[in-house]
């Protein structure tokens, strides 16, 4: 009975906050009431037009290409900070206070109690003599945890099926970035990609994808601002069967996991995008390597929702160590596939657990 | 926002609380729990070891061993504890003796610069101040774009041009001087503390607009990382400040305690939601005492304060307990109420509120207000006076008028009706309704009351006493 919530809600906080103000006006000493000029003030004369912004002016510097080493060498940045691990190495044998450093470097790098607590378990299983031995062993368990086989991105070359993959997460946690950056790399592919520009809400989101595809020769369909975010999908996914694309790339309005509405909304984007000729073969979480245990919260709750198929993680480049996936992994069976290291359209680079583990120990 | 995190503490507080007697042994019990509370919330480790050793500290033997209600007694020094780490009092905000005041915005990418820009300007607007945005952000794509619709939305003119940021923002601050703006809030592009290229392009913006104000942008889910990247900011910029963003979420909010522990600086403002109303400043003991679950009526008597019309809600509101509320003084009501912000956000300030009330008030989303409002609209004069000439006929005319069913236009009729009826038994008994306890409604009641069924209820170290004979009732259980 929603209706009767609107009712109930508005008049309780009504009564709530006016008893309050009478009772306040009769207090001896009046608060000095904020001043609240209703009055629109007067637009003193705009500022000069400036010219539209060219970002691409300030990017314009061609990414490196990628190569392999590129995500140790990125990663590499933080390693200062874990000179303690270093230290580790050297005991010769394990106390309480070993455990207590480990267990430290792994909650600062996100990976969480329950995680690390199950990684000490493990570990005291395993009768290990030396630091240098432990922390061997400490990056087979982290490995082992990490042990998903297929972290390729789903694309169905059936004829007559448009792929669609559907990229979700909080807000700015890089989503439209992520879609250009994989829009470049399946482009390289020979894929023919068009993207959807479904963050109908955040100002100017639409624009930014637009630059991007601008930038990277990619096609785009776009709908107004504050339109319905399914109908640019599905859009975009009859264009791509008429014009013979065969992937779309669809961005998202950056929403929390707790927002009810908008997760509905992420519902009926899904269901209108695997609508033929349209099949949703991807459904990407993107993962803001910053965040701290409540990536796990976000996993669930859009897993639960709109049943997301793998996670990319995003700026890895920084000094944030992205720990959270583990559980993640662990946990919801989530694989990580792409791991964002940058602004640039290229640095976008499949996730390698070997890499990841050793930079998360720095 | 903080709800698992104070849930956790509550859990912990609920046990100690009835206790007579605390050995070691509970207490280190008790502190363990806290610390597992505070990682899974995100406090970073460095921070969780001090916080916990001085809640030791504070509830040393003697201390217990002298009071009646040791389980308080430690929940006390929680709070003491949570205050002092969140920051103590809120910074009060000075102006630059030559205007304008120049606010600087930095953060890591996402973070919510760009909108906490248009945010604070809005503020500042309320507060009767004149502000420039300068969207110095050349970096990712459209963000300048973002910026001015933003500004437009909020009535604040942007100033931006396609040179670089560091020009950019010293024309904004002289653009701001030329158009006799007071204060100017420059947006930056979001870095990563470890870019030594953008870090010193930040130094340089510092460096030629001489700020009056650095604050840092930082997202409330973030993880163990915001130590470090606060570090790294603040030893570039030099920090006055910190905007915490995104706190409408689940996030545990552990780096608010973090950072300000860390780096000391207090957290300035918070941003709760995604409309631009959603912003206001952070008051560390108010947070506290909504970590531990006691609600936060202050805010949200500010915020009506600052966006309501008293003498509507008084007025309406005094009919309302007369129980003659017509369809009329509902509008107004409700128009008064949106101005708030919406509805999932206000219930969340309420202290009472249970948690199914929330899960569902987070579910009535605007667009279904607008509805409700729609088919009030759509009645005559003499319909809104006297709902009950309301028969088939004209209902299927408000219904095709408000573009809804006559079923919904009947639906609201029979809630109005015992919304009506409730209230002729005034506030206590609407308290009735939502489980017993007529505290819910602040000013309703002369005492705060206690904390529902537990007698040995929890009175906070403060008394709970405000200024001006006003009682913040403790949230009721």
């Amino acid at each position: 009975m929603i209706v009767l919530w609107i009712v109930l809600g508005v008049l309780v906080v009504v009564v709530g906050v006016s008893s309050v103000v009478l009772v306040r006006r009769r207090a001896p000493v009046p608060p000095p009431a904020p001043p609240a000029p209703a009055r629109p003030l007067p637009e003193a004369a705009p500022a000069p037009a400036a010219p539209p912004t060219e970002p691409a002016a300030t990017e314009a510097a061609p990414a490196p290409p990628v190569h392999p080493a590129r995500i140790e060498e990125r990663l590499g940045k933080t390693r200062g900070v874990f000179a303690a691990l270093r230290a580790l190495r050297l005991r010769p044998s394990i106390d309480s206070g070993v455990w207590e450093e480990l267990e430290e470097v792994l909650l600062r790098a996100d990976v969480g109690l329950p995680t690390t607590e199950e990684l000490r378990h493990r570990l005291d299983s395993r009768s290990v003599g030396g630091g240098e031995e432990l922390l061997t062993a400490l990056e087979d368990e982290l490995r082992a945890m990490l042990s998903t086989q297929d972290r390729s991105l789903r694309f169905d070359p059936e004829s007559g099926v448009t792929n669609v993959w559907l990229f979700l997460g909080v807000n700015g946690v890089g989503k439209t970035t992520t879609v250009a950056k994989v829009a470049k790399r399946e482009m390289a592919a020979g894929k023919r990609v068009l993207l959807a520009a479904g963050d109908t809400f955040r100002a100017a989101a639409g624009e930014q994808l637009a630059q991007w595809a601008d930038r990277i020769g990619a096609e785009i369909v776009q709908g107004a601002e504050g339109g319905d975010p399914s109908a640019v999908v599905f859009d975009a996914v009859q264009r791509a069967a008429a014009r013979g694309n065969d992937l779309v790339l669809a961005d998202t309005a950056g929403r929390l996991h707790t927002r009810v509405n908008l997760v509905e909304e992420l519902k009926k984007i899904r269901r209108v995008a695997d609508r033929p000729p349209g099949r949703v073969s991807e459904v990407l979480l993107v993962l803001d390597a910053t965040t701290g245990q409540n990536a796990l919260t976000q996993a669930r709750l859009f897993t639960e929702a709109v049943g997301v198929t793998g996670v990319v993680l995003t700026k890895l480049d920084g000094s944030a160590k992205g720990g959270v996936v583990v559980a993640i992994e662990r946990q919801l069976g989530l694989p990580v596939k792409l791991v964002g290291l940058g602004e640039g359209p290229d640095d976008l680079v499949p996730f390698d657990p070997g890499a990841f583990v050793a930079a998360l120990l720095g | 926002m903080f709800e698992a995190l104070s849930e956790r503490l509550e859990r912990i507080s609920g046990r100690l609380r009835n206790r007579g007697r605390l050995s070691d042994a509970d207490i280190d019990q008790a502190l363990r729990e806290i610390r597992s509370a505070l990682l899974e919330a995100d406090v970073e480790v460095g921070v969780v070891r001090q916080f916990v050793a001085a809640v030791r500290e504070r509830c040393s033997g003697e201390v217990l061993a002298r009071s009646l209600t040791p389980g308080q007694q430690v929940i006390k020094a929680v709070h003491q504890e949570l205050i002092e780490v969140l920051g103590g009092q809120p910074l009060r905000l000075t102006y630059a003796p030559r205007p304008p005041t120049v606010v600087l915005l930095a953060g890591l990418q996402g973070s919510g610069k760009t909108t906490a820009a248009a945010k604070l300007a809005r503020w500042w607007r309320q507060q009767g101040r004149n502000p420039l945005l300068v969207g110095a952000d050349l970096q990712r794509p459209a963000a300048v774009e973002q910026l001015r619709v933003l500004g437009a939305q909020a009535g604040i003119s942007v100033f931006s041009e396609a040179t670089n940021p560091v020009a950019v923002a010293e024309a904004g601050v002289a653009e701001a001087r030329r158009l006799g703006r007071d204060v100017c809030i420059i947006d930056t592009a979001g870095r990563l503390s470890v870019d030594q290229a953008l870090m010193d392009e930040v130094r340089q913006i510092a460096a030629v607009t001489s700020p009056h104000y650095t604050f840092f942008v930082v997202d409330a889910m973030i993880g163990q990382d915001a130590v470090a990247t606060a570090t790294a900011f603040h030893a570039a910029l030099d920090l006055d400040g910190v905007i915490l963003t995104k706190l409408d979420g689940d996030a545990r909010g552990g780096a608010a305690l973090s950072v300000k522990q860390v780096v000391g600086r207090p957290i300035v403002f918070a941003s709760t939601g995604e409309r631009l109303n959603d912003f206001d400043l952070f008051h560390p003991d108010r947070m506290a005492d909504r970590i531990l679950g006691m609600g936060d009526v202050l805010t949200l008597i500010e915020q009506a304060e600052r966006t309501m019309d008293e003498e509507v809600v008084t007025r309406s509101a005094s009919r309302l307990l007369e129980g003659r509320l017509t369809l009329d003084d509902f509008l107004e009501q409700l128009q008064q109420v949106r101005k708030l912000g919406s509805l999932g956000s206000i219930m969340k300030l309420m202290p009472g509120m249970s948690k199914e009330i929330r899960q569902a008030a987070e579910q009535v989303d605007d667009k279904k207000v607008s509805r409700v409002e729609a088919i009030v609209r759509s009645m005559t004069p003499a319909e809104r006076r006297d709902p009950s000439i309301i028969d088939g006929s004209r209902r299927v005319r408000i219904a095709c008028g408000s573009g809804t069913s006559p079923q919904e236009v009947n639906d609201l009729l029979r809630q109005f009706r015992e919304m009506q009826r409730m209230f002729k038994g005034g506030p206590a008994r609407l308290g009735a309704l939502f489980g017993g306890s007529p505290a819910a409604f602040p000013g309703a009641v002369a005492d705060g009351g206690l904390r529902g069924r537990e007698t040995a209820g929890l009175r906070g170290p403060k008394g709970r006493k405000k200024k001006g004979g006003r009682v913040t009732p403790p949230k009721r259980r």
